[in-house]
């Protein structure tokens, strides 16, 4: 469902970027500037597809009867992780188990070894791109729409609904985000949309105020003055003048936040509230592991790498974007 | 001025009820007392012991009506949950903690000082060298030099802060043995040695995304009109770095520092917490894990009753410091 609604808009969103000749310019110059950020981001987001789409059956000949009636995805079925298990430890491309020495079932296929329950790191760290995806992506799909609505009418219309909006504003941003951040997912509840809920409460504030704060420029412009002299619709001049020339920050916006929440949700787990088969998880359970010796590192590296590898695209690549679309360090850069 | 600080101190007051209000609904209405009481005492126990607790703790009573008075009698609204709640937080009464039956004031007043403690140096410390190294990358602009910092915070900005956490306590605690991994003392000697590594680990973490802000404003600053003036006067450049641009872009500097004030209070949560430092970031954290929401409540208050101060300090000194910015 989830999927079939994502996979419709990006095909939306690439038909308005092909047709613009704005964002056209954009994206390639994008694609010239960050060809490694965006390869890796479109490999995250193809690790998370593939690990969207699942079907029931299928099952190995030797699985139980609970394996074999649960729904699998192409990742799970990819690894097949219910016969590459192992017992319990074994450190990378290893012949035979951490402590004890018995021989493995899988000896070296492993690439990053297997944790305290013997699962595979690789297949773990696959699966936690779809969580952190979830929480960046998912989250800000509730809050953008909310964000733009009470925003782009806060500016628009001002007056009451403005005192309103930024009264309700100011009063979000008063508490620190972590500690609201908390306090939300104490009272909602632990679960997957909780937290991604609690997220988004947490950073509607800074899309709304760049909406407000971004219509409060444009209703002054001429273009918005031209129109409504017209007799345009309120309506017809926020979707056809107001938002299309909004979308380039929330665009930007996006970005930023994503890595944000990505990151906040390591905190969440630390805190054990966090979301299940998360990366943040994973170093939760793995930080102890240091302290043995012979030290278990292979554990902790799987899920970093994954978390610094798409927090640092998704950091050029906004970053690269605001350069691009940005006139005023564009100006800077000449 | 005095009209301005006035008309600030009443907007900020609304935003402090609005921010209680924001809470009730959160900690009274969205998990209702029933729900507190019972993760306090079990799920199986009595329905006396149950009531029991909820007597003593206050949560016994309707949310906005109390309808065992008559209709005439005030009491019907102040003998609720959401005048007392009011009530207690605006006169900082703020009870005791729904795990242990704590005095919570008795708790933040112990917690205050290791938190400060953590939290004053690391602050100031990260200030300086983030400053300094915005500063050294602002005179190398467009440089390679430039260009090798912003790359490396950049780096250093996509790494969990839990991993630096981890990172830093296995690389110096354990493996080079310079500080102690965790732990606190009030002594200052060994509080100095306690305190090192969770301050280094602070700076480190934090580095990158000021150094960004602070080099993008050292950068603007540079192109202004009056920095052209004083390279015609026959200033150097380190003079012109130095006195000209790093005097006026305090200003846009001052309001990034002022804003970050209330953690100084409310702790930093992680590094207290994987340190030993007992102080309100670890009080933060036990009372996430223990489901003690009244002391929940009373840090997520502070936090914002410091935050909200921080904001009227701000525009404050932004006019102290500016003679451009006039308050009306």
């Amino acid at each position: 469902m989830l999927v079939v609604l994502l996979l419709a808009g990006s095909v939306w969103l690439a038909r308005v970027v092909s047709r613009d000749r704005f964002w056209r310019e954009n994206a390639s110059q994008l694609w010239r500037r960050r060809p490694i950020a965006l390869i890796t981001l479109a490999l995250f987001v193809g690790i998370g597809l593939m690990d969207s789409i699942g079907w029931v059956g299928g099952g190995t000949p030797g699985d139980d009867d609970v394996a074999a009636l649960r729904s699998r995805t192409l990742i799970d079925r990819l690894f097949q992780p219910e016969r590459i298990t192992e017992s319990s430890y074994s450190a990378p491309l290893a012949s035979v188990s951490f402590y004890g020495g018995q021989p493995l079932t899988h000896p070296g296929r492993h690439l990053l070894g297997t944790d305290i329950l013997g699962r595979d790191v690789v297949y773990r760290t696959a699966k936690g791109v779809r969580v952190a995806l979830l929480i960046g992506g998912f989250t800000s799909l509730i809050v953008i729409p909310i964000a733009l609505l009470f925003g782009v009418s806060a500016g628009y219309f001002g007056k009451r609904i403005d005192d309103a909006v930024f009264f309700l504003m100011t009063v979000l941003a008063s508490v620190p985000s972590l500690l609201l951040l908390i306090a939300l997912v104490m009272v909602m509840g632990r679960g997957t949309l909780q937290v991604c809920v609690a997220l988004g409460i947490t950073g509607w504030v800074h899309f709304c105020r760049i909406a407000r704060g971004e219509t409060l420029k444009l209703r002054e412009a001429e273009f918005v003055d031209a129109a409504r002299a017209l007799g345009v619709s309120d309506l017809t001049i926020i979707r056809r003048h107001v938002l299309p020339n909004i979308a380039h920050l929330i665009i930007i916006t996006f970005a930023l936040s994503f890595t944000g929440l990505v990151l906040a949700e390591t905190i969440l787990s630390y805190l054990g509230i966090g979301l299940e088969g998360s990366w943040g998880q994973m170093i939760d359970q793995a930080r102890n592991e240091l302290s043995r010796t012979p030290i278990i590192w292979w554990n902790l590296t799987g899920a970093s790498l994954g978390l610094f590898a798409l927090v640092l695209a998704v950091n050029m690549i906004a970053d690269a974007l605001r350069d691009i679309i940005d006139p005023r360090t564009r100006r800077e850069g000449q | 001025m005095a009209a301005y600080l006035i008309r600030r101190t009443i907007y900020g007051l609304f935003t402090v009820l609005g921010v209680l209000l924001l809470l009730f609904v959160l900690f009274f209405a969205v998990t209702d007392p029933d729900d507190i009481a019972r993760k306090a005492v079990g799920e199986r126990a009595r329905p006396e012991v149950y009531a029991l607790w909820k007597k003593n703790h206050g949560y016994d009573r309707p949310l906005l009506l109390n309808r065992a008075y008559a209709a005439a009698d005030s009491r019907r609204y102040s003998d609720t949950l959401l005048f007392d709640h009011y009530r207690r937080m605006l006169t900082f009464d703020f009870g005791n903690s729904d795990a242990d039956d704590s005095a919570i004031a008795r708790r933040l007043k112990e917690g205050m000082g290791p938190s400060l403690s953590l939290t004053v140096p690391l602050f100031a410390l990260g200030l300086v060298v983030s400053v300094l190294l915005a500063l050294f990358v602002a005179f190398f602009r467009e440089t390679y030099i430039d260009r090798a910092v912003l790359v490396l915070c950049m780096l250093t900005m996509s790494i969990a802060s839990l991993l630096y956490i981890i990172g830093g306590q296995y690389l110096i605690g354990m493996l080079l043995k310079w500080f102690p991994i965790s732990g606190f003392a009030f002594d200052p000697y060994l509080a100095g040695r306690f305190l090192a590594l969770p301050v280094l680990v602070g700076v480190v973490a934090g580095i990158g995304a000021d150094v960004r802000l602070y080099r993008t404003i050292f950068v603007e600053e540079s192109n202004r009109d009056y920095v052209r003036t004083a390279r015609a006067k026959g200033c150097g450049e380190a003079r012109v770095m130095l006195a000209h641009v790093l005097r006026n872009a305090l200003i846009p500097i001052l309001s990034n520092i002022v804003i970050t004030i209330p953690f100084l209070f409310t702790g930093a949560l992680l590094l207290e917490s994987f340190f030993g430092i007992p102080g309100l970031g670890s009080l933060t954290v036990e009372a996430i894990q223990g489901n003690d929401f009244s002391t929940l409540r009373t840090m997520v208050y502070l936090g914002a009753l410091l935050f909200i101060a921080g904001q009227i300090l701000t525009d404050v000194s932004y006019a102290l410091a500016d003679p451009r910015v006039r308050l009306t």
